[in-house]
């Protein structure tokens, strides 16, 4: 165990999950060595351990709750209805699906080299700026005067936006849960 | 960790054609199955109604089990994941962890107990009762951990969670049991403390 969580004077909440673990099963040897002692030597973690042992024996006590009589009966009478569904990879050809994954990538892969290959370097090293026109006086305003652009520009964003909203309600709900 | 040979066994005679072998493990995990969906739909009726259908998608998906995970771990998982899908399709509250309002809905609704029930509940009903207190999230993961016979692991499987964040909610669970307990039955609390 880290003495160092000793030495900072654990509150109870500290206490408690150490003692949870211990009463789970779920800590080391040497982390058990050292609780035991404290459980024995110590009053303020022996009355903690014996409060949570007691609410963990309780807990031992739940009972299930029992569906009617008929329950059994009335499943198998709904499940004679039914057929059991092959299993997926019997009509479901990992080859295949791989094979077409593989294909898309080959095509992409293939224009991308034809592309390249289109590119007359010798041009390009000839001139200072290899895309052969200065970005500095293109004018911008031209590309942005179009409804369509505009409104596919607004989708983006919009979409871009509940996209964020999503990563940060997920964040939060792993803060949360942490 | 992986099924047991007898769950194996059952599920590869119902495969090969014995249907009625299925009534087996139907009878093996019905409690489990109905108290797990009884914390998320509150009443006995919609509860028969949702375990019956996880035990018909489990019959049906059958042949999907691969036997990776134990076979309950696999139901349980079925069940949590119908539950959801019913209590939306009521278009029911679903209350998660980090909803207050379910433990005001809670307490509204058992501050009116009266004496006489308090007097003669025995230990056994105040803990189911204080349980049925809880949230789902809440009583399925107590109920999983001691009754259901799963892992962290495989609770955390079930319920789509890390095992530490199952660890976690477990801990401030029995806290929050711990604290029904002693609101609500004060009496019987102080006798086991």
């Amino acid at each position: 165990m880290n003495t160092d969580f000793l030495d900072n004077h654990p509150d109870d909440e500290s206490i408690e999950m150490k003692l949870w673990e211990y009463i789970d099963g779920f800590s080391n040897e040497a982390d058990k060595s050292v609780i035991q002692r404290l459980v024995s030597e110590n009053a303020q973690w022996k009355a903690k351990y014996r409060e949570l042992l007691e609410v963990h024996e309780t807990l031992n006590l739940v009972e299930l709750d029992a569906p009617s009589l008929r329950f059994t009966k009335n499943v198998m009478e709904e499940i004679a209805r039914y057929q059991i569904a092959p299993a997926t990879k019997t009509y479901i050809n990992s080859k295949i699906v791989w094979g077409i994954g593989v294909f898309f990538i080959a095509m992409i892969v293939g224009f991308l080299i034809y592309g390249f290959a289109q590119i007359d370097w010798t041009v390009a090293g000839e001139t200072r700026n290899p895309l052969g026109f200065d970005l500095m006086k293109v004018d911008y305003s031209e590309m942005f005067n179009n409804t369509l652009m505009n409104g596919v520009m607004m989708l983006n964003i919009v979409l871009g936006l509940f996209l964020f909203d999503r990563y940060l309600s997920n964040k939060n709900k792993k803060l949360k849960e942490a | 960790m992986h099924t047991g040979p007898e769950d194996m066994d059952i599920i590869a005679r119902v495969l090969n054609g014995d249907h009625q072998s299925y009534s087996t493990l139907v009878e093996r995990y019905q409690n489990f199955v109905f108290t797990i969906t009884l914390r998320y739909v509150k009443t006995r009726e919609d509860a028969e109604e949702v375990s019956q259908d996880v035990f018909v998608k489990a019959y049906r998906s059958l042949a999907d089990f691969k036997g990776a995970s134990k076979f309950s771990t696999w139901l349980y998982t079925i069940t949590t994941t119908t539950c959801i899908t019913f209590l939306r399709k009521k278009k029911l509250e679903i209350h998660s962890l980090d909803n207050e309002k379910v433990f005001e809905v809670a307490d509204n609704v058992d501050s009116g107990m009266s004496a006489n029930q308090i007097e003669q509940k025995s230990k056994i009903n105040m803990v189911n009762e204080a349980i049925k207190m809880l949230s789902p999230d809440d009583a399925q993961i107590i109920t999983l951990f001691y009754k259901g016979e799963q892992t962290l692991e495989e609770i955390a499987q079930i319920m789509g969670k890390e095992p530490n964040a199952v660890k976690v909610q477990l801990h401030r669970a029995r806290g929050r049991l711990k604290e029904k307990m002693e609101r609500y039955f004060s009496a019987e609390v102080r006798d086991i403390y």
